[in-house]
C-alpha cells in the first residue's frame, strides 16, 4: 500500500524533502547486512509505500508540496531534483505568493477555502497512482500560519474526501523560547482542530532534537537542516518496511492501519511521541558496536523515565509495583504511563531479541490488556548505516508536560487579550479560542489520569 | 511578494534615492547572472526599454531595464528633480512622480488639507496603475519625516488613502522624528499632528531619530579616524556608505544618515526576497510584534556597523553582534530598550548564522531583558541566508517596547510649550479644513497612547500572576 505525503509550509516542505532524501539513501545503501533477496524485497516494499516509477527509472515521491509562498517549494524541488536518485513530480506543488503572515486564522479562514480545490486535486491526482492507498501522512510545524491553520483544514478536507483512509498529522512543536510570538495561540488552534479529523499526530519537539544534535551528533552549529536530518531518520526508522507478523508474510502491507491499530485504541488518546537509539555522528558509526539487551534496556527506561535521548536518563525513576493494582493517582510523580507502544528494530540478530520487560502491565494503564498494549515490529535489514537501530513509537504521557506548558502559556496570552485582534480580522473569535482551550484542557485530562 | 515604498517630501525622497541605489547595489552582489528572478521583483520591475520608451513587463529571463516600483511625491522639484538628473534615473519614470513647485512652508496643514485634496486623484491614479504591475502586493512603505509640512502632512494624507483603497495591504511607515533642536520652530505641531494619523491609519511605524543617526555616523567616523582599523574596514560594509552603488563621489551631508535608514529598509524585507532557513516574511512583523493595534511603534537596530577585512569570523563577535543589537548606541531611536519593558522583540539574522546561533544568543541574553507577563518568550525569529553586502553576517532587532515612551512625551512637551502661547496656530487654522479641534484630538490622541505605554510600564517588575486554567469536569 502506498502513503501519500502531504508537505505543509516551509517546515513541512524543508523536513518532507529530507524524509525523502533519507528513505531513498536508505535503500540506495549497501549496508542492509542482510541477504540480497531480503533487500531487494525490503527495497521493492519501500518504493512501493513512498514512491512510483517513471520511465526514466528515478523515483518520484508521493508528494503534495503546498505553501503560500514560492522560496521553500521552489528550492525543495530543485534540490530533490540534483540529487540524481530522486525528484518530486514537477506538477505536484501548490503556492501562492504572500504567505500566511504566522496567522493560523489566515491559513485555516482564508487560504484554506479559497485554495481547497486546487490543492485536493493535486492530492486525488498523487491518490489515483496508488494501487491502494494506504492512507495520508501530512507534515507541518504547529506555531507559523500556513502548516499550521491551512494544514488543520486540509486535514479536515482531507478527511472528509476519505473517510476511510488513515490520516497521520507529523507535527512540529517549536522551541518553547520562542521561533513565532503567538506560536502558542497557532499550537493550540492547530492541536485542537487536528484531533477531530486526524488518527494520530506524531510529534517531533524541536528542543529535544536541537539536544540530541549537540549532545549525540556534536554538531556545533546547529542549523534547522541538521535537526530535520535527525527528524528525518527517526521517521525513517518507523516508516520503513518491517514485519508485523511472523516472517513468512512479507513486509507488512498496511504500516499507517498497524500503527494506528497498535496505538491508538481510543480517540481521546492520539498524541504519540517517537524515540529512536542509538544515534550518533555518521563517522562514529563504524567504531561501535552495541548488543540488544543493552539498547532495549535503555529504551526501556527512556519509556519510563520521559527521558528525551539516550544520555542523561534518570535511572531512579521505577514503574510502580506490579501485581497490586494501585490507583493511578499512587504512581510516582514522574513515572511515564503508557496506553500503548511499539518497538521496532532493524539489524543484526533482531529475531533472539527479548522484550519481555515491555510487556511488564505496571507500565501500563489498567485499562488495556498489557498484551493488546504492546507491539513489536522487526526487520534484519539494517536501517541508514547503523547495524542496530531501535525506535519506540508511544501514545502515553510523554507529550503531557510541553502540551500543559504550550496552553498554559497560550492560555496567559489570551487572558490578557493580547493579539487576539490579528485573528478576528480573519474569522476566528474568543469563542473559538475557547472551545480549542476546553478540548485541550479535556485532552491534558484524559492523560493525566492514566 | 512585492513592497511599494512611497517617498514623501524632502527627507522621504532623499532617503528613498539611497534606498534604491542600494537595493540595485544588494541585488548586483546576488544576481550573477543577471536574470531577473522573484528577489528583484519584490522592488523592481523588469521592462522591455528596446522599442524606446516604456515597454511591456517581462516577468522571466535576463534583465533589461530595471524600474522601481514607487511613487515619488514633493511638494518641491528639487530634490526629485536631481533624482532624476542622477544615475538613477532611468529607474524612475515620470509617471511616477508627483511635484509640485511651492513646497509646504513647513505646514502640515498645508500638505494634508490643501495638496492632500489638489492631489488625491492624481496619486490614486498613479496608485492604481503602479499596483497593477503587482501581481502580489504585500507591503507599502511610507518614508517621509514628521517635522516638516509635506512628508508630514501629505505624507499621512497619502497613508489615509492607502487604507481606502487597499485595506488589505500592509501599511509600514518611516519617520524621522525632529530632534529638540530642530530648525523647523513648528516641527512639534507637524509632528503631533502626524502621529493621530499613525496612530489610526498605520499597521507598523518605525520610528527614527537624527540624533541616533548622527551619533552612529560620528562613531565610525571615529573608529576609522582612530586609526584602529585604518583601511582593514571594508568601505562597502559601512552602514553608512554608498560605496560600490551607483552614486557619484559627492556625497551630501546627509547621505550617511539616510543610508542608515536605507539599510534598515532593505534587512527589514530581506527574508521575504531571498530564501532562509526560516523565513520572515512582512506580513510575520507586522503579526508578531503588535499585540495591541495602537502600540505599533517598532524601536529597531542595525548590527554590525562596518565589518573588518578579515573573513575568518569566530564565534565571539558573532555573540558581539548580538550584544550590540541590544545596546543604547545601536537604536535609531534615543531609547534603551534593555531598561524599559519588552510586550516583544524580533530578530531577522542575515548570512551565516545558524538557529543554535540564534537560541544560544537568546538564552543568553533573555535575563538581562523585561518581557510583559504574558509574553514572557516573546521572540519573534528569522533566518536569511544572504547576508547583506560587505558582510558575512548581520541582525535587525525590531522592538515593541516602552522606551519609545520619552519620545512621545518629549514631543508633547515641546508641543504644549507652543500651544499653551498659541504659537503660530494662525498658520494652521486659516488653512479651509482645520479648526482647533485638529490640534486637541491629535494631542489626545498622543496622551492617550502615552498613557497605554504608562499603563504596560506599571506593570514592570510585579508580581507575575498567571490566570487560572479551565477545569475540566473528570
Amino acid at each position: 500500500m502506498s502513503i501519500v505525503t502531504v508537505q505543509l509550509g516551509q517546515c513541512g516542505n524543508q523536513i518532507g524533502h529530507e524524509v525523502f532524501s533519507a528513505l531513498c539513501s536508505d535503500i540506495r545503501g549497501t549496508h542492509g547486512l542482510c541477504s540480497k533477496k531480503e533487500n531487494e524485497s525490503y527495497q521493492d516494499s519501500c518504493k512501493e509505500r513512498f514512491f512510483c516509477e517513471e520511465e526514466s527509472g528515478v523515483p518520484i515521491a508521493r508528494a503534495v508540496l503546498v505553501d503560500m509562498e514560492p522560496k521553500v517549494i521552489s528550492q525543495t524541488l530543485s534540490m530533490a531534483a540534483s540529487s540524481g536518485h530522486w525528484k518530486y513530480n514537477s506538477h505536484s506543488h501548490f503556492c501562492q505568493k504572500q504567505g500566511s503572515g504566522n496567522n493560523w486564522a489566515n491559513g485555516y479562514s482564508v487560504h484554506g477555502p479559497r485554495h481547497k480545490e486546487a490543492i485536493m486535486n493535486l492530492v486525488q491526482k498523487e491518490a489515483e497512482k496508488c494501487d491502494r492507498l494506504g492512507g495520508f501522512f501530512t507534515i507541518m510545524s504547529m506555531a507559523g500560519g500556513t502548516g499550521s491553520g491551512l494544514g488543520a483544514f486540509v486535514t479536515q478536507c482531507l478527511r472528509d474526501a476519505f473517510p476511510t483512509s488513515f490520516i497521520l498529522n507529523h507535527v512540529i512543536w517549536p522551541y518553547g523560547t520562542g521561533e513565532v510570538i503567538v506560536q502558542n495561540y497557532n499550537s493550540v488552534l492547530t492541536l485542537s482542530h487536528l484531533y477531530q479529523s486526524s488518527d494520530a499526530l506524531l510529534v517531533h519537539e524541536n528542543d529535544v532534537i536541537h539536544k540530541i544534535c549537540a549532545q549525540l551528533m556534536n554538531i556545533k552549529q546547529i542549523s534547522f537542516r541538521d535537526v530535520n536530518q535527525v527528524i528525518a531518520h527517526q521517521l525513517g526508522s518507523v516508516f520503513q518496511p518491517t514485519y508485523t507478523a511472523g516472517e513468512g508474510s512479507g513486509y507488512s502491507r498496511n504500516p499507517l492501519g498497524d500503527l494506528m491499530e497498535t496505538l491508538v485504541p481510543h480517540p481521546e488518546f492520539k498524541l504519540l511521541g517517537l524515540r529512536n537509539i542509538p544515534q550518533m555522528p555518521e563517522n562514529s558509526l563504524p567504531y561501535s558496536t552495541f548488543s540488544w539487551p543493552g539498547l532495549i534496556k535503555h529504551l526501556r527506561q527512556m519509556l519510563i523515565a520521559n527521558a528525551k535521548m539516550e544520555e542523561g536518563i534518570d535511572w531512579q525513576v521505577r514503574p510502580p509495583h506490579p501485581g497490586s493494582s494501585i490507583p493511578s493517582t499512587n504512581k510516582p510523580l514522574h513515572f511515564n504511563t503508557s496506553i500503548a507502544n511499539l518497538v521496532i528494530l532493524r539489524g543484526k540478530d533482531v529475531h533472539g531479541v527479548d522484550l519481555g520487560s515491555f510487556q511488564d502491565p505496571s507500565l501500563y494503564t489498567p485499562w488495556l490488556n498489557p498484551q493488546d498494549a504492546f507491539s513489536a515490529w522487526k526487520t534484519p535489514r539494517a536501517f541508514n548505516k547503523y547495524e542496530k537501530s531501535a525506535s519506540l513509537v508511544s501514545n502515553s504521557q510523554f507529550l503531557l508536560k510541553p502540551l500543559d506548558s504550550i496552553v498554559g502559556k497560550a492560555w496567559s496570552m489570551f487572558a490578557s487579550k493580547a493579539y487576539l485582534h490579528q485573528y478576528t480580522k480573519f474569522g476566528i473569535q474568543e469563542e473559538d479560542f475557547l472551545d480549542c482551550f476546553t478540548t485541550l484542557e479535556q485532552v491534558i485530562s484524559s492523560y493525566t489520569n492514566l | 511578494a512585492m513592497s511599494l515604498p512611497f517617498a514623501v517630501g524632502q527627507c522621504g525622497n532623499q532617503v528613498g534615492c539611497r534606498f534604491w541605489d542600494l537595493a540595485l547595489r544588494e541585488h548586483a552582489a546576488v544576481n550573477k547572472k543577471g536574470i531577473y528572478d522573484e528577489a528583484l521583483s519584490s522592488f523592481f520591475r523588469n521592462v522591455d526599454t528596446r522599442s524606446g520608451g516604456n515597454g511591456p513587463d517581462i516577468y522571466k529571463g535576463k534583465i533589461c531595464s530595471l524600474k522601481a516600483r514607487a511613487l515619488l511625491i514633493d511638494m518641491e522639484e528639487g530634490v526629485v528633480n536631481e533624482i532624476l538628473q542622477g544615475p538613477l534615473r532611468d529607474v524612475f519614470d515620470s509617471k511616477q512622480l508627483i511635484t509640485d513647485v511651492s513646497g509646504s512652508g513647513n505646514n502640515w496643514a498645508v500638505g494634508h488639507k490643501i495638496y492632500g485634496c489638489q492631489y488625491q486623484e492624481n496619486i490614486v491614479e498613479k496608485l492604481r496603475k503602479t499596483a497593477e504591475h503587482c501581481d502580489c502586493l504585500q507591503c507599502f512603505f511610507i518614508i517621509h519625516s514628521m517635522g516638516g509640512g509635506t512628508g508630514s502632512g501629505l505624507g499621512t494624507f497619502v497613508l489615509n488613502l492607502l487604507e481606502e483603497e487597499f485595506p488589505e495591504v500592509y501599511r509600514f511607515v518611516t519617520s524621522v522624528y525632529p530632534s529638540g533642536e530642530d530648525d523647523v520652530i513648528t516641527s512639534p505641531y507637524n509632528s503631533v499632528l502626524a502621529m493621530k494619523e499613525l496612530n489610526e491609519h498605520a499597521d507598523c511605524v518605525l520610528p527614527i531619530e537624527n540624533e541616533s543617526l548622527f551619533e552612529i555616523v560620528n562613531k565610525i567616523h571615529q573608529m576609522i579616524n582612530s586609526g584602529k582599523l585604518g583601511s582593514t574596514v571594508k568601505q562597502n560594509s559601512l552602514v553608512t556608505s554608498s560605496a560600490g552603488s551607483a552614486k557619484t563621489l559627492q556625497e551630501k551631508p546627509f547621505d550617511e544618515m539616510n543610508n542608515v535608514i536605507a539599510n534598515l529598509l532593505l534587512n527589514l524585507t530581506s527574508s521575504a526576497r531571498f530564501e532562509g532557513s526560516l523565513n520572515m516574511d512582512l506580513n510575520e512583523i507586522s503579526m508578531n510584534l503588535v499585540p495591541f493595534p495602537r502600540l505599533h511603534y517598532l524601536v529597531s537596530s542595525l548590527t554590525p556597523l562596518y565589518t573588518l577585512a578579515d573573513v575568518n569570523v569566530p564565534s565571539r563577535r558573532l555573540d558581539q553582534m548580538f550584544s550590540d543589537a541590544f545596546s543604547r548606541d545601536h537604536q535609531l531611536i534615543q531609547a534603551d530598550p534593555k531598561h524599559s519593558l519588552y510586550l516583544a522583540c524580533a530578530l531577522l539574522v542575515r548570512g551565516n548564522v545558524q538557529v543554535s546561533d540564534l537560541r544560544r544568543n537568546i538564552e543568553r541574553l533573555k535575563p538581562s531583558l523585561h518581557f510583559v507577563s504574558w509574553n514572557q518568550e516573546g521572540w519573534k525569529t528569522g533566518l536569511c541566508s544572504v547576508p547583506p553586502v560587505g558582510h558575512s553576517h548581520s541582525l535587525l532587532a525590531l522592538a515593541n517596547n516602552t522606551c519609545v515612551k520619552p519620545t512621545f512625551i518629549e514631543l508633547k512637551d515641546r508641543f504644549m510649550k507652543l500651544y499653551k502661547k498659541k504659537a503660530h496656530l494662525h498658520h494652521y487654522l486659516q488653512i479651509d479644513g482645520m479648526e482647533q479641534s485638529c490640534f486637541s484630538e491629535a494631542i489626545s490622541s498622543l496622551s492617550d497612547l502615552i498613557e497605554e505605554y504608562n499603563e504596560l510600564d506599571a506593570t514592570k517588575g510585579g508580581p507575575r500572576i498567571d490566570p487560572s486554567r479551565l477545569k475540566i469536569a473528570v
